[in-house]
Formats: C-alpha cells, structure tokens, sequence
C-alpha cells in the first residue's frame, strides 16, 4: 500500500485518501469576460503528463483537507506534498 | 446502549475484549483560533492544537479530527445544557457548532489483542509508536468509516455511524474469531 504524507496529518495509507485531478487549475478572474476558449480550458482541458505531476488529493478518511502533491505518473512515486495555496517544491532532477 | 450490539451481540463478547459505551453527547465543531479559544473556556478542557490529538478533563473530551474540525464527547446527561452554553459561549464568532450525539455509537476495544483486533481491518499503524496515548483519527475499518481514540496502551475508544456499528461489531468479531483461547 502506498504511503501518502498528509500535510496536515503525517504519514497514512493511501486507502485514507480520494484523487482530486489536476491541481493549480485556476479559474477565470473576470468570469463574465472569459472567453469560450478561456472556458473550454478552465473546465475540460486537462495535461496527460508524463512524469512529475501537480495532482489535488483530499484526506477523505481523515481530516478531509484537500492539498496537493507531486507524483511521478510513471512510477506512482509521491515526490512531494504541500498544502493548498502553496506553491509546488522544487524536485531535484536527479532524484533516484 | 446501541441496538445493534445488543440484538446480535458477537459470540466472543463475553470475554470483555468489546465493550459498548454509554450514550455520550457529541458536537461536532469548527472554528477559527478565536472560536477554539472561547470554546476551550467555555468547555473546560483546552482544544489541542497538535495534529491527531485528543485532551480530556473529567469526563469531557475534545478529540481534533482536522485543522479546524473537533469532535467534543460529554456525558449524555449535560446534552440539554451544553448546547446553549457553548452557543453562547460563542456568541458571533465564526464556528459551526453541530450536535451529533445520535449519528454514532461508541465502544472500547480492550485487551492484549486490542490492537491487533483493530489492525484486522484497519490499515494505520497502531503500533505505540506511530499511535501513541491521546493519538485520536478519523480512519477506515474495513470500509467504515470510523474515529479511532487510544485511550491506554491497550484501550481504544472506537466511534461509527450507528448505522455501520453492526458491520463494525460483527467484523471485529470475525477477526475474534482467531484469537487463543
């Protein structure tokens, strides 16, 4: 089972927790001068990356806090987990 | 005392691994840092401010759940005017101040076996360590969901939905089952 480190509660299984798609998806300051491309894009355009991805998670069976996190799409490796509003760490690119 | 454990009480309950305990008023709370201050006054036992920990005075607890989120236990008898006092208490602050004494059942987990009965269905290390005295959690058993309170090195205090408490019960049973006996 995979180990996920809540920012909020440490370290707990991965059972505990529901996926919440892409982070940093942000939506559209003026919504009334957004676009239909702006629109599109807030709301159905997703990245398929391959490799380091900034994903939402929510501690569903705990303390039900959304945050983000760093994952390796390829290997399923949890690089990094931050709380909502914060920036992403940086990752080393030689990471193991 | 919950129906369910009860009716169909586990075949192994009389070994006193499983005890149900008495009705108890809960609420469940969140609040900024000013409601968790006015509240801890109010209530009489500090709100901890760790993640995961539980505080008690007498007999009322204050288990914190999340950043924000408490789950206050008092004795069911101090339900009619707790509430007020607290709503009082906290006059306009921002919280939310929910009364859930009826949503879920509590009973004790107990014994040498205590742990590793609880580890049969759920996946957190329960171990002293990582689940020290006072440690306090929302958690899955099985796939129910349930509050977890370690109470004493082989005391937990187990909260579920009462509609789940029969899946939770009959399953810890299960796992009895296996124990010497």
């Amino acid at each position: 089972m995979l180990i996920i480190d809540c920012p909020y509660c440490g370290p707990r299984p991965e059972l505990e927790f529901a996926h919440g798609g892409q982070a940093h998806v942000v939506r559209p300051a003026d919504p009334a001068a957004a676009s239909d491309d702006d629109w599109l894009q807030y709301l159905y355009l997703r990245d398929n990356t391959r490799g380091v991805f900034a994903e939402r998670w929510r501690h569903a069976r705990g303390c039900g806090r959304f945050f983000n996190a760093l994952r390796d799409t390829t290997t399923d490796q949890f690089l990094a987990t931050y709380r909502a509003g914060e920036q992403p760490p940086a990752v080393p690119r030689d990471r193991p | 005392m919950p129906e369910t454990l009860q009716r169909r009480p586990p075949p192994v309950e009389g070994r006193g691994w499983l005890e149900p305990l008495p009705a108890a008023t809960r609420f469940s709370f969140r609040g900024g840092s000013g409601a968790i201050e006015a509240l801890s006054r109010a209530y009489g036992v500090p709100l901890p401010t760790a993640a995961c920990r539980a505080a008690s005075a007498g007999p009322r607890a204050a288990l914190r759940l999340g950043p924000d989120e408490y789950l206050l236990i008092a004795p069911a008898a101090e339900g009619a005017s707790l509430a007020p006092m607290l709503a009082t208490a906290l006059g306009s602050l921002p919280h939310s101040l929910v009364e859930v004494s009826h949503r879920q059942v509590a009973f004790a987990v107990q014994g040498p076996y205590a742990e590793w009965l609880l580890q049969s269905g759920c996946p957190l290390d329960l171990d002293l360590g990582p689940f020290p005295i006072g440690m306090c959690t929302r958690s899955l058993f099985h796939k129910a969901e349930i509050t977890l309170w370690r109470t004493g090195p082989t005391t937990f205090r187990v909260e579920a939905w009462r509609s789940f408490a029969g899946y939770v019960v009959e399953l810890l049973a299960d796992s009895a089952l296996e124990l010497p006996a």
